[in-house]
């Protein structure tokens, strides 16, 4: 059918120039007629650059995209979308108190003289949700969906627009497995009905499933293009980091006589049906699973981040079941949110002043009244910026002006004011250069080599497979599994990542 | 200076950025004040020589202690994230109040007791302004309320409660040695007004520069998550600062009322929008987290001078009222280009 020689999409040359910031420098990207092509990369190694270019949210600094053979000339997203081009970012665009019909004709509302043709736009939505397969009641208000169904309506969105290229940009971040593959199995029926994807995605392991092609970037340049089905993770990671994969991750001593400091016992809470677990001084305790498996969550509930409906949870043999966030932080415990700018940061506040704020509660700190010893404060922070790495400089600017590693870092600087005893990470190194991961990674195991017991929660699963000594794996608000030493292997933990659906369903 | 040639061509073609990027970095980091300060001091000096007089001037220090010492209390709201509409009420109950409890006292107790009346009445005004602000503080800090609501609604409680004990009718019948004191006394040639004020703002000053609550203060204002995950009592700062709020307005409302020698339900009647101009103006940012003390102080200061000035311009009471709501307006605007501009937009 689709015979011509011309690809379906060409991009030759693009580079893209922000003020002080080179995003891209000279990179091709070809997308055939039914393929499936992953951009695999780190954060900021300009995997959103260039698929903001294509779908005209920027415009090139220089290069050329060829559409079916045609140059294009995109100067807004409704160019994009008329050339076929349909994007589904990350963040939604849905109006969550209009219903999902009314969000997809959003800007393309069909009318009967003046007024809005009601009928003719329910009967369209469903007849096009009938033909993608996907089950959703269209005069539900898109606020009653769950995040795979908004999924659903925003890729709904870019087929109405008669999409020849999709873009989806990490979809199956917030998805259940039940969720990845239905998507999965959708994706599969749009390239072999001759749509180019676009597939942004961390999942290595999802790729041999999905993917044609993988094109890799780092650092604004296209690395390389790989055939998926003849590249190993291993391959992947190492093109992906410029690094081989013992240089990232530090072998960390584990300690073999450690005593237990922190237990969690029958947990339940909102995500979480019920788990136990134990964290031993001196190592690392990896939790691994899906986004919306409970590994956050039972967390969250432990420190009183959300209610905790039963359970017990103890520190070094003290009950705290139910205790504040504020007495468990007290009491010897650090936790590192996963959105340093929704939880984490003071963005308008100086580096200095964030790790100040953890220093207040030290008695060689305030004193009487609470009052401040500036200097002492400053000598402090002056130490512990040092220790995680922030350069002098930076330790004065607000930390909205640093950059996603040196934000981190100020995150990380939070927990060094006080002695504890647990440091929980939730993502610990979530949007951070290469650089930077493997500095968070040398403070993970100077941590646990000074014999605190260290919980490092996360999505990326060569990192939480890499640093943990035991590893639980956490499926539908249970563990699945607990893994230790040499039996964490990918295909162990793949294995669980599914393990408790089907009998929970 | 430069060397050479090149170096000076160089400099010249680059000084009106230069000057450029020093106003921005002025402006980013103190707000709109300097300018519009500036920008109202030529003005009013060129429609009349006795606006930059010291006399003037000292008046309208004088006159500016009130609104001061308000949005000293103003910033503490505004700092935490929200801000604080009922400030008037606080001041129009402690006026009324002490009044109240000044003039039944001096019946009851004998003349030679007047200071222990005037420090009950003080106190009774104190306390009523506290029940104000704890009853913000419950609303927001407890009960999540949007501050704007809850002090909106509080507001109006209190206002009714101020008429209600007076019937609307001034109270009169103050002891005389109050006003003496705190309307009219001078100590070393200042008025006491003015040294209230300037204590006042010291320990403000201190609080939040060199105080563990201080900057919680600004942490929960920054952001309440962050603030609650550093282990910060974000429910203990906020009531607080809604209480000390009320505190400072009550001070206000003391001094107003030994000015006036009478217990008025009137006198705070656009405190609560001058205050928050007063602040705003000085860089207080309305999304929480940033302000400076100095900066206030200097904020309600030119918002009497502004005041001061079109009064010295015979501009009417009406268009004054005009020009400082649209103030407000631009000050907010311009607030949220600095904000835009120090979070930066990627």
């Amino acid at each position: 059918m689709h015979s011509r020689a011309a690809p379906l999409v060409e991009m030759t040359g693009i580079s893209k120039e922000f003020p002080g910031v080179k995003a891209l420098s000279g990179v091709h990207l070809k997308v055939e007629r039914g393929e499936v092509h992953v951009l695999f990369g780190e954060n900021g190694a300009g995997k959103s650059t260039l698929i903001s270019i294509l779908s005209g949210v920027f415009r090139p600094t220089a290069g050329s995209i060829h559409i079916d053979g045609a140059e294009v000339n995109f100067h807004s997203v409704h160019d994009a979308t008329e050339a076929g081009i349909g994007t589904v970012f990350q963040e939604f665009s849905l109006v969550p108190t209009l219903p999902v019909f009314e969000n997809l004709y959003l800007g393309r509302e069909l009318q009967r003289g003046p007024f809005l043709d009601r009928g003719a736009m329910i009967r369209g939505a469903q007849g096009l949700f009938a033909e993608l397969d996907f089950d959703i009641d269209v005069t539900r208000p898109a606020s009653s969906l769950s995040r795979a169904q908004q999924q659903m309506v925003e890729i709904a969105k870019a087929f109405l627009a008669n999409a020849r290229v999709l873009i989806l940009d990490e979809p199956t971040a917030s998805l259940t497995e039940r969720e990845t593959e239905r998507l999965f199995t959708f994706i599969g029926k749009a390239a072999s009905a001759g749509v180019g994807i676009i597939y942004i995605s961390h999942r290595i392991q999802e790729f041999a499933e999905i993917a044609d092609r993988i094109s890799i970037l780092r650092d604004g340049r296209l690395i390389a293009t790989v055939p998926a089905r003849a590249t190993s993770e291993r391959e992947l990671i190492e093109l992906m980091t410029g690094r081989a994969v013992d240089q990232i991750y530090p072998k960390i001593a584990r300690r073999t006589d450690a005593p237990v400091v922190m237990t969690l016992e029958e947990i339940r809470t909102a995500g979480v049906l019920g788990a136990s677990l134990q964290v031993r001084a001196g190592e690392v305790l990896g939790c691994a699973g899906l986004v919306g498996s409970g590994k956050s969550r039972i967390w969250r509930a432990a420190m009183g981040l959300q209610p905790l409906r039963a359970g017990k949870v103890t520190l070094k043999g003290g009950d705290v079941t139910g205790a504040t966030t504020r007495a468990l932080l007290k009491a010897g415990v650090f936790f590192l949110p996963s959105d340093r700018k929704s939880e984490g940061l003071q963005m308008t506040a100086s580096a200095r002043g964030n790790i100040e704020l953890s220093l207040l509660d030290r008695a060689d700190v305030t004193g009487l009244f609470g009052f401040i010893a500036p200097r002492r404060s400053r000598a402090l922070t002056d130490v512990i910026g040092d220790k995680v790495g922030i350069a002098q400089g930076a330790m004065d600017r607000a930390v909205s002006k640093l950059s996603g590693g040196n934000q981190q870092k100020v995150l990380f600087g939070k927990g060094f004011g006080n002695d504890r005893d647990v440091y929980i990470f939730d993502e610990p190194t979530v949007g951070v250069d290469m650089g930077t991961r493997i500095a968070l990674y040398q403070l993970i195991k100077q941590i646990a080599e000074a014999g605190k017991a260290v919980v490092v929660i996360s999505s990326d699963l060569p990192e939480v497979m890499n640093l943990s000594h035991r590893l639980l794996v956490f499926a539908k608000g249970r563990i699945s599994a607990e893994l230790s030493g040499e039996a964490i292997t990918e295909e162990n933990v793949l294995k669980h990542f599914f393990a408790d659906t089907e009998k929970a369903a | 200076m430069p060397t050479t040639t090149a170096v000076e061509d160089d400099t010249a073609l680059r000084r009106p950025n230069a000057a450029l990027s020093a106003l921005r970095s002025v402006f980013l980091r103190v707000g709109v004040l300097p300018f519009f300060l500036v920008a109202t001091i030529i003005a009013f000096s060129l429609v009349s020589r006795e606006f930059l007089a010291l006399q003037n001037l000292t008046n309208v220090a004088r006159q500016s202690v009130y609104l001061i010492l308000v949005s000293l209390g103003q910033m503490l709201a505004l700092v935490t994230g929200g801000f604080d509409l009922s400030v008037g009420t606080a001041i129009a109950l402690t006026s009324v109040v002490s009044a109240i409890v000044m003039v039944a006292l001096s019946h009851m107790l004998s003349p030679d007791l007047v200071w222990l009346v005037i420090v009950l009445g003080c106190c009774a005004g104190f306390a009523a302004a506290l029940v104000i602000g704890c009853l913000n503080g419950l609303g927001i800090a407890v009960f999540g309320v949007s501050p704007f609501i809850m002090t909106l609604g509080v507001q109006s409680v209190g206002a009714g409660i101020a008429l209600f004990l007076t019937g609307g009718v001034p109270v009169s019948g103050v002891p005389y040695e109050f006003g003496d004191l705190l309307g009219f006394g001078r100590i070393l040639d200042v008025p006491v007004p003015v040294l209230i004020a300037i204590v006042a703002a010291a320990v403000i000053w201190l609080v939040m520069n060199r105080t563990r609550f201080g900057k919680h203060v600004q942490a929960v204002g920054g952001n309440i998550k962050a603030a609650r995950l550093s282990g910060v009592n974000t429910t203990k700062v906020l009531f607080t600062a809604y209480a000390l709020c009320a505190l400072l307005a009550s001070i206000a409302g003391l001094l107003l009322t030994a000015r006036v020698g009478s217990g008025e339900t009137n006198l705070g009647g656009t405190i609560a929008l001058e205050s928050i101009a007063a602040c705003v103006i000085a860089g207080v940012s309305l999304h929480g987290g940033i302000g400076r003390v100095e900066n206030v102080v200097l904020g309600g200061f030119f918002i009497v001078l502004l005041q001061n000035g079109m009064n010295i311009a015979q501009i009417g009471s009406y268009m004054q009222m005009v020009l400082l709501g649209s103030l407000l307006v631009l000050a907010v605007i311009l607030d949220q280009v600095r904000y835009r501009l120090l979070v930066g937009e990627r």
